[in-house]
């Protein structure tokens, strides 16, 4: 029946979402964005359900809000313009807030932050982490990141690779056909831990240009919606206060990924 | 994990995942055909008009949708139709939006791809009817719509069947296309299942071999649907 | 035979007659539909353009108009390389497809079969992550080396897939020139090689001509999906230039670009056969 019903609803398609910000007092609920290829913050398992970081800080910040709360996924690449189309209402996917993405949309304050950082092959050449040692080798990112940017502008003497998803360059690492891969620092080191990443190691972290990097990863939403704004800021202020984000955060990782 | 474990149904395998992609891909492509047909029908009757005006507007819609690519279209449906309503219901003045998912954005481009190339085929099929056909059923006293009801119509569709035929197969390999914009047709739920398990080969191989199944049951219908069609010349 | 006779006058003229009425063309269904569809389209056409003329901004162009023309090459450089690539490759595969030779036809019937009954994208997946799980195997015999770069992987791809395409071509277009010119030939003493040579391929290739054309254009449209492997054609750097402004216009462009290459090639392509085909009409 299950199938019969996702006919149903997806050839009605006219489905009137009434937005969450008009929603009111009562119940509010909300739908969230996220990508679901992107462990260990959200990644979507085998059984079909989301997990990680993003995911639990998500319900943690509805649970606060008193809002219940709908996961919807959607491709990196067309994350932020499925935001504008209002397939849902705020996108909980670890994105940077950069001035770019700032053009279009705004952002909660930081739920957390940490660097970019690179990974080779354990019987890499590479020595180090900067543009000169990595002059003409082939490096891999997510397109449309805050790191595939970083490296266009900051790695330029690499080739830079681009992949719609980060497990895509962890297969083309594997199998020998770029060099090195750019990511985020937590998603690199977990990577590493496992089975899949132990072709590699990591060879350092970046300096993250404020610029480029933007300062952490936030919630967006479309512009305008202060009121929804507001709160997810007091309830990731709050969530800080109660104990709740250490908790999450101690389950996933042995550092403090809030930032300075 | 061995082969079988990869492919069972149940939390360890993905044989449930791709067997929801294949239902995505066909039905997909089975709610894709009479959209593609029925459109494709009204712009070849346009084509065939005696207003101009309505010869060059269908001559446009043709042209462009047979020039750009499949995915472009795709892309400019997915998110410009929802960037366009959403507009719209902005400048109405209501903020609650009208969800365009990406079954219905799949549905819409690839219906409008199939339907520009099946005008086509209707067209070319109008024209093999010769014109006595329509002065013989006015000559027995028929209405207009019945000639082309009772006499026309049943032997455009019997020819322009196998042309027809031939943009399904398209159709059924354009479906993979969707899994761009996020549908979970086969080729994403197997791409998902390879990046997952590193078994790229094992699972791209199984989207591949869906496909050929699917073309070979499609040519068995088709079959059936010919011979359906034939059966008065068999008669004789 | 006077050329310089000079007209003469009748006598009597007919009086000048006035034009006949224009027969009002009455206003019915059909010409309401037709006229509101081209109002639509002039709409689309005022619309688009005075969005790219207000959301003109030439920074943006300046920055990706460079990375625009590179995706246009790169997609240009692929498709007309796999289209050279597989017209060599389907000469063979439609020599076994008609031959009598019950293995040689099942193997090309299998092969034209596998590459036009699956998605392009299906098989360029197949090839790009599938052969890159053999990483061993293929540099044991060396081929590893072509394989390790998506441009490759992608050509290779293509060219496989066109050649199935161009091979049905290929057949149909032989079988299209009636026996009668074979066995012409054979009556003259010509082997078969040099009638094939002379006599039929000629023929076949007006045949031919029209869906080669196609399957050109076909090629032009179905090399959208490279981006998919990281190769960054047209496609790809509109994808890429969306992620970055959001704004909507980059789409817009990119379908301009390649209306314009498909309408260059079709009128090329008519051309061709008007001037190919000049002795059939009479």
């Amino acid at each position: 029946m299950k199938f019969a019903k996702f006919v149903m609803t997806a050839t009605t398609a006219v489905a009137f979402s009434a937005s969450a910000a008009m929603a009111g007092s009562h119940s509010l609920s909300i739908k969230i964005g996220t990508e679901g290829a992107y462990p260990p913050f959200n990644n979507l398992e085998a059984d079909g359900s989301l997990v990680g970081f993003d995911i639990d800080i998500a319900n943690a910040l509805c649970e606060e809000m008193g809002a219940t709360c709908e996961f919807v996924t959607s491709d990196w690449d067309g994350i932020i313009p499925g935001l504008l189309a209002g397939n849902y209402d705020a996108i909980i996917a670890s994105m940077s807030i950069t001035a770019e993405r700032m053009e279009v949309v705004d952002f909660s304050g930081k739920y957390y932050n940490t660097p970019p950082a690179i990974a080779v092959p354990k019987d890499s050449d590479i020595t180090e982490a900067t543009d000169a040692a990595l002059a003409g080798k082939a490096i891999g990112a997510q397109s449309s990141t805050t790191h595939s940017n970083y490296a266009e502008e900051k790695l330029s003497s690499a080739s830079l690779t681009l992949y719609p998803t980060p497990d895509e360059y962890k297969l083309d690492i594997a199998n020998g056909r770029i060099d090195a891969v750019i990511d985020d620092v937590i998603v690199l080191s977990e990577w590493l831990k496992t089975d899949d990443g132990a072709c590699c190691k990591l060879l350092g972290t970046l300096t993250p240009d404020p610029v480029i990097n933007g300062e952490g990863a936030g919630i967006a939403l479309r512009k305008g919606e202060e009121d929804l704004k507001a709160k997810f800021d007091a309830a990731i202020a709050a969530i800080r206060a109660n104990g709740t984000y250490q908790e999450i955060n101690d389950k996933y990782f042995d550092v403090d990924v809030f930032g300075g | 994990m061995d082969v079988w474990t990869l492919i069972s149904f149940g939390d360890q395998g993905w044989g449930d995942e791709i067997a929801w992609g294949v239902l995505v891909t066909v039905s997909l492509a089975l709610a894709t055909l009479p959209l593609g047909l029925a459109l494709g029908f009204f712009i070849a009757l346009a084509k065939q008009s005696r207003e101009p005006t309505l010869r060059l507007s269908a001559e446009i819609y043709t042209t462009i949708f047979r020039g750009l690519p499949e995915l472009l279209t795709l892309f400019i449906i997915f998110f410009g139709m929802q960037i366009g309503i959403q507009q719209l219901a902005r400048a109405m003045g209501f903020s609650s939006g009208i969800e365009i998912n990406a079954f219905v954005a799949g549905m819409i481009a690839l219906g409008i791809v199939f339907s520009s190339y099946a005008s086509e085929v209707f067209l070319s099929a109008f024209r093999a009817i010769p014109k006595g056909q329509y002065e013989g059923g006015y000559a027995i006293g028929l209405p207009h719509r019945h000639v082309m009801r009772l006499v026309v119509l049943p032997q455009v569709i019997k020819i322009a069947l196998p042309g027809l035929t031939n943009l399904w197969m398209i159709l059924l390999k354009d479906t993979a296309l969707v899994s761009a914009i996020g549908l979970s047709d086969i080729v994403r739920q197997t791409g998902i299942a390879a990046r997952v398990t590193k078994e790229a080969f094992l699972f791209y191989g199984i989207a591949f071999i869906l496909f050929l199944v699917l073309a070979l049951l499609s040519s068995i219908v088709i079959n059936r649907i010919e011979k359906y069609g034939d059966r008065a010349e068999q008669a004789r | 035979m006077n050329h310089a006779q000079a007209y003469v006058a009748p006598a009597e003229l007919l009086p000048q007659q006035p034009a006949p009425d224009t027969i009002a063309k009455p206003w019915n269904a059909t010409r309401a539909w037709g006229y509101a569809l081209i109002a639509f389209w002039t709409f689309v056409v005022i619309v688009l353009v005075a969005w790219l003329i207000t959301g003109y901004d030439p920074a943006k162009i300046e920055r990706y108009a460079p990375r625009y023309w590179n995706g246009l090459l790169t997609t240009l450089t692929l498709v007309s390389i796999s289209i050279v690539l597989g017209a060599f490759l389907s000469l063979p595969i439609a020599y076994a497809r008609m031959s009598d030779n019950r293995l040689l036809n099942g193997i090309s019937f299998g092969y034209v079969y596998l590459f036009r009954g699956t998605p392009l994208l299906a098989q360029l997946f197949l090839i790009y992550y599938g052969l890159g799980s053999f990483r061993e195997q293929l540099e044991a015999v060396g081929l590893w080396l072509f394989f390790r770069d998506a441009w490759n992987c992608a050509l290779f791809a293509f060219t496989l897939n066109t050649a199935a395409y161009q091979a049905e071509i290929v057949r149909g277009a032989v079988r299209s020139v009636p026996t009668g010119q074979w066995e012409g030939a054979a009556a003259l003493g010509i082997n078969r090689l040099q009638a094939f040579r002379k006599i039929i391929a000629p023929q076949a290739m007006i045949v031919a001509l029209r869906p080669y054309g196609n399957e050109i254009i076909l090629m032009i449209k179905g090399s959208a999906i490279v981006a998919l492997i990281t190769v960054f054609d047209l496609m790809g750097e509109t994808r890429r230039a969306f992620s970055r402004t959001f704004d909507f216009q980059t789409y817009i462009y990119a379908a301009i670009f390649y209306l314009i290459i498909v309408e260059i090639l079709r009128n090329i392509w008519n051309w061709l056969e008007k001037r190919l085909t000049k002795h059939l009409v009479r």
